[in-house]
């Protein structure tokens, strides 16, 4: 039986199911793209200032599936804010393309809600569920546009691939159900106690399902979908894959090992630490090759989550702190960049190419500026929040002594930087062409993105210069863990 | 004053007074600072003046703490009066963003006044960094033909030796940490760190390689001549007057201090390095024909002084290397603002297509022959104090390294009469319209000259400012850190007496 409080605690969840059903019943009513954004922006308002109001237990947890604590209440805000940004995005960018914008935010709402499912499970079958809920809703929105071939190509390509990981994932489940008897993350801790190492049933258990988590990372070797998902998914879109939904499966990842403690098996931690050194080397270097600039984000993605596996690997109370900083950092730079990405882009196409940003400091230099602070955040240049965001994740890994990693993690920034200036030092060549022509939308929505787009800058700057504020909330929160 | 520095400028691009602006700011800068020394020159017996402490970051035990002593306070003197000068040579040369340009300028010059002030190792990082971006977009914008791969090579060799400096600080922090159970990135606590000779020179690398990168020692030189020769003028006068005067600044800050036994202990490969770089450079720069690629290896070989200087230990030799630094500065910054003005006026930097330009432009001729002779170490001329102090102070670490050295001093000679032969004197060649320094040039240069002859005649003062400073750097690990125990509590009294006694 569930008690009032227990309602009160999945609140979060019912506001976004909620949501979307109001959604689907305004859209039989009247399709009417500027209500049905309202509608979407508010419940997602609504949720997060529900989610920091209301005065949660110290740890909550609603058996078998759930539990409240301060992490998951954080990567819940944390995906909720994002999501509201990516809405915010959404709109210019959806209002002058397709016809049928609406269901749009339906499954915009209903991917959040798969994410949000994941950051709070416990168990093996709610993070099935929020897994599965989370895939399906990307399906269809990386093949939103469904016009456009390659937008096509990449939805029915990452169908496949999330099919099979999601695949993958049942049978490791299957495995590791087989030998301990339940599907609890506390229950299968509480079996492994007794070992010393891993037995062989259940190292397979975990192979497989590493691989649909890493799946979902992006990480190497499982990465083969990112780019070409990243250039044929509209901007939002990408956005939200590349922010919501590794966040949301990087939090579980935590959640998941440090219950059954998996800095105890040097297996695990040995394919974490290649998977995390490969994915900085190959993420880097395929995107030094690359002159699309979604394509170069997506490389740039994979290698992020490489250093975000460092913190992980770090482990320890400041390692959960670093990759919380971490996500922040990286949500709001990422978010930043497409925003760019989706403002600049026009009717036919996305902007992508080098040559669309050929002269741009000269042209639009406010635009310009915020891509800049956007890149050298990414780059983990002092003054922006992904210079701290590094810096945490390098203290991590130093206070372990994880120094293969670390040592690693700053080549490896040494190597990004080159593609992250590539670009900004095309923006600012000299540009003598013909003046390029926006289409005149109402200027609302630009209003709308730009208000958006400074204020991620503003707080990706303030992050940098005076994180005390972010470190202090994480800390708070991170408490009780 | 940092502080200052960084606000004022904010504002300040797009408008069309931004010139006068800059130079105004810079100016008033510099006369605060002169003012400070005049004030504390006489009878000074504490080392250190200044003192700013604010909390920054607690949680990582980060502060924003800066604090002035002798070494600092000259090594603003010249970022300011540096400063000024790159404000001047740009005034007509940069016509393109120039509101940009000035912002860029001014952050540049502000992060490196914060290197010059800081007493935090994650706020040395810090500036350090801030200092990379905006010379970055200076040699990228306004640089010459290829500007693209020089801004590049520049950016990624710093950032990358950097990151390894960054490494090593948290390296330190968390010794420290472990050790004394308080995690503080405060210069002054971490002074006291035992460290096992294991770790400390582990720690010592990474730090030796930021700044020897940015010196720059030998095999890291490679992105020095690029960079240089491509930059625009004023990012010329600052790369070579300031930019690799951090990285020497860190070396007697920070390597000889934190890591004592370690830095003895790697000493003579550094002094090789160091003679290797004097020769090297100067052979190079003999046989260039780009003059501001010339100037540039001029700088690899007086930095080797800088490395000799400093690992050799001793009090003599350290004063050497301050000296060095400001002279250097000043001398290889009006080589670079001299070849400024030939670009300006001919549109090449091509030493085979000059020649004969005595009889039109006398003035730029006679001051082309002063830095020539400075910078080849003419005695009466800053310089030669400098070279001259290192040497005596190395030859009582190493006799054989110090006669190489002194022998580089030829190869000196010969490339600085060499520019004054190949541009100056000689036939004409090539008929261009040319006219002397116009009375802006001719205010600049003859600044430069005034400073670099009253450093050469009279350096004692200079000498006075910078001695506390260098004993202390001098002294054994557990005196110092019995002294900055001492200070500490200073800086405690100074923090309840109303935060800064600035």
């Amino acid at each position: 039986m569930m008690s009032r409080e227990d309602f009160l605690s999945v609140m979060p969840l019912f506001i976004l199911t909620s949501s979307a059903i109001l959604i689907l019943f305004s859209i039989a009513v009247k399709r009417n793209h500027k209500v049905i954004y309202a509608i979407t922006a508010v419940s997602l308002i609504t949720d997060l200032i529900y989610l920091f109001t209301y005065d949660a237990p110290v740890k909550r947890i609603i058996e078998p599936l759930f539990i409240f604590d301060g992490f998951g209440q954080f990567n819940f805000g944390l995906i909720l804010a994002t999501a509201f940004a990516v809405t915010m995005l959404s709109y210019a960018y959806f209002e002058q393309r397709e016809e049928r914008k609406e269901e749009y935010y339906i499954l915009l709402i209903l991917a959040t809600l798969g994410a949000g499912v994941l950051v709070i499970s416990k168990h093996f079958i709610s993070l099935f569920l929020g897994l599965e809920i989370l895939s399906v809703s990307l399906y269809s929105m990386i093949a939103y546009l469904r016009k456009r071939e390659r937008s096509d190509e990449a939805g029915l390509k990452y169908l496949i691939l999330a099919a099979f990981s999601s695949a993958f994932v049942l049978f490791g489940m299957a495995l590791v159900y087989a030998t301990t008897g339940t599907m609890e993350f506390s229950g299968i801790a509480n079996y492994l106690s007794s070992f010393s190492d891993l037995p062989p049933m259940m190292t397979a258990g975990f192979g497989l399902l590493v691989v649909g988590v890493g799946f979902k990372l992006g990480v190497v070797p499982f990465h083969m979908w990112t780019a070409d998902v990243y250039e044929g998914a509209p901007a939002p879109v990408t956005a939200f894959i590349a922010t919501v939904s590794k966040g949301g499966m990087i939090a579980l990842l935590v959640r998941f090992f440090t219950t059954i403690n998996g800095y105890h098996y040097p297996s695990l931690v040995l394919i974490f630490t290649i998977v995390a050194i490969a994915s900085m080397f190959t993420g880097n270097f395929l995107a030094l090759r690359q002159n699309n600039v979604k394509r170069i984000l997506a490389y740039s993605s994979i290698a992020h989550l490489g250093y975000l596996l460092v913190a992980f690997l770090a482990g320890g109370q400041l390692g959960v702190e670093a990759i919380s900083f971490y996500l922040v950092a990286y949500f709001i730079t990422t978010v930043g960049a497409f925003s760019i990405l989706a403002t600049l882009s026009d009717k036919d196409r996305d902007a992508e190419l080098m040559d669309d940003y050929k002269g741009l400091f000269w042209q639009r230099p406010g635009t310009a500026t915020i891509f800049s602070a956007m890149l050298l955040s990414l780059a983990g240049i002092p003054l922006t929040a992904g210079f701290v965001g590094k810096f945490y994740v390098v203290a991590a890994g130093v206070s372990t002594n994880r120094w293969l990693l670390v040592v690693m993690l700053a080549l490896n920034s040494a190597i990004g930087l080159f593609y992250y200036i590539k670009i900004i030092a095309t923006m600012m060549e000299r540009y003598e062409g013909k003046e390029r022509l926006t289409d005149a939308l109402h200027p609302s929505i630009y209003i709308v993105s730009g208000v958006t787009m400074s204020a991620l800058t503003l707080s990706l700057i303030w992050i940098g210069i005076y994180p005390d504020t972010v470190i202090l909330f994480i800390k708070q929160l991170l408490l009780n863990l | 004053m940092a502080g200052g520095l960084l606000a004022w400028m904010v504002g300040k691009w797009n408008l069309g007074l931004t010139r006068w602006v800059s130079l105004l700011a810079l100016v008033l800068n510099l006369i605060l600072a002169l003012i400070f020394w005049i004030e504390k020159y006489s009878g000074v017996d504490t080392s250190w003046w200044l003192h700013f402490n604010v909390p920054w970051i607690p949680s990582f035990g980060i502060s924003f703490h800066l604090a002035m002593d002798g070494l600092s306070l000259l090594m603003l003197l010249l970022t300011f009066f540096l400063g000024i000068l790159a404000v001047l040579t740009s005034w007509k040369e940069i016509q393109y963003r120039v509101g940009f340009f000035h912002f860029n300028l001014l952050w540049v010059l502000a992060g490196i006044t914060g290197v010059f002030l800081t007493m935090d190792l994650f706020l040395f990082y810090f500036f350090w960094e801030v200092m990379l971006i905006p010379m970055f977009f200076l040699i990228m914008i306004w640089g010459h033909e290829n500007r693209r791969y020089a801004a590049y090579k520049f950016f990624i060799f710093t950032q990358a030796s950097g990151l390894l400096m960054l490494l090593a600080i948290l390296g330190l922090y968390f010794a420290h940490g472990n050790q004394a159970g308080i995690f503080t990135f405060d210069y002054f606590q971490l002074l006291g760190t035992n460290l096992t000779p294991g770790i400390s020179r582990w720690l010592m690398l990474g730090f030796l390689a930021a700044f020897i990168v940015k010196l720059p020692v030998i095999p890291f030189h490679t992105w020095l001549p690029d960079a240089h020769s491509e930059a625009p003028t004023a990012g010329s006068l600052i790369l070579a007057g300031l930019l690799l005067k951090t990285g020497a600044y860190g070396l007697v800050r920070f390597i000889i201090p934190l890591f004592h036994d370690a830095a003895v202990e790697i000493a003579p490969w550094a002094m090789l390095a160091g003679v290797v770089g004097i020769l090297y450079g100067a052979i190079l720069a003999f046989s260039q024909t780009d003059l501001k690629r010339l100037v540039a290896y001029t700088s690899v070989s007086h930095m080797g002084f800088v490395m000799l200087g400093v690992f050799s230990f001793n009090e003599l030799a350290m004063q050497g290397v301050v000296m060095q630094m400001i002279t250097h500065g000043i001398s290889t910054g009006a080589l670079f603002i001299l070849a400024g003005f030939l670009y300006e006026r001919i549109h090449t930097r091509d030493i085979d297509q000059m020649g004969g330009f005595w009889k039109k432009m006398p003035f730029m001729g006679t001051m082309g022959l002063v830095f020539a002779m400075a910078s080849l170490g003419l005695p009466g001329l800053g310089n030669f104090v400098a070279e001259f102090l290192t040497l005596i102070g190395a030859w009582q670490a190493s006799h054989k390294l110090t006669i190489l050295a002194a022998i580089g001093l030829v190869p000196a000679t010969a490339y600085s009469l060499r520019i004054v032969q190949k541009v100056f004197y000689g036939t004409q060649i090539n008929v261009h319209e040319l006219h002397d320094l116009s009375l802006r040039e001719k205010l600049m240069m003859s600044s430069m000259v005034v400073v670099i002859l009253w450093l050469g005649v009279f350096p004692q003062p200079v000498l006075n400012t910078s001695k506390p400073s260098v004993t202390n750097v001098l002294q054994t690990p557990s005196g110092q850190a019995a002294r900055s125990q001492e200070i500490e509590s200073v800086v405690g009294k100074a923090m309840k007496g109303g935060g800064h006694d600035e």
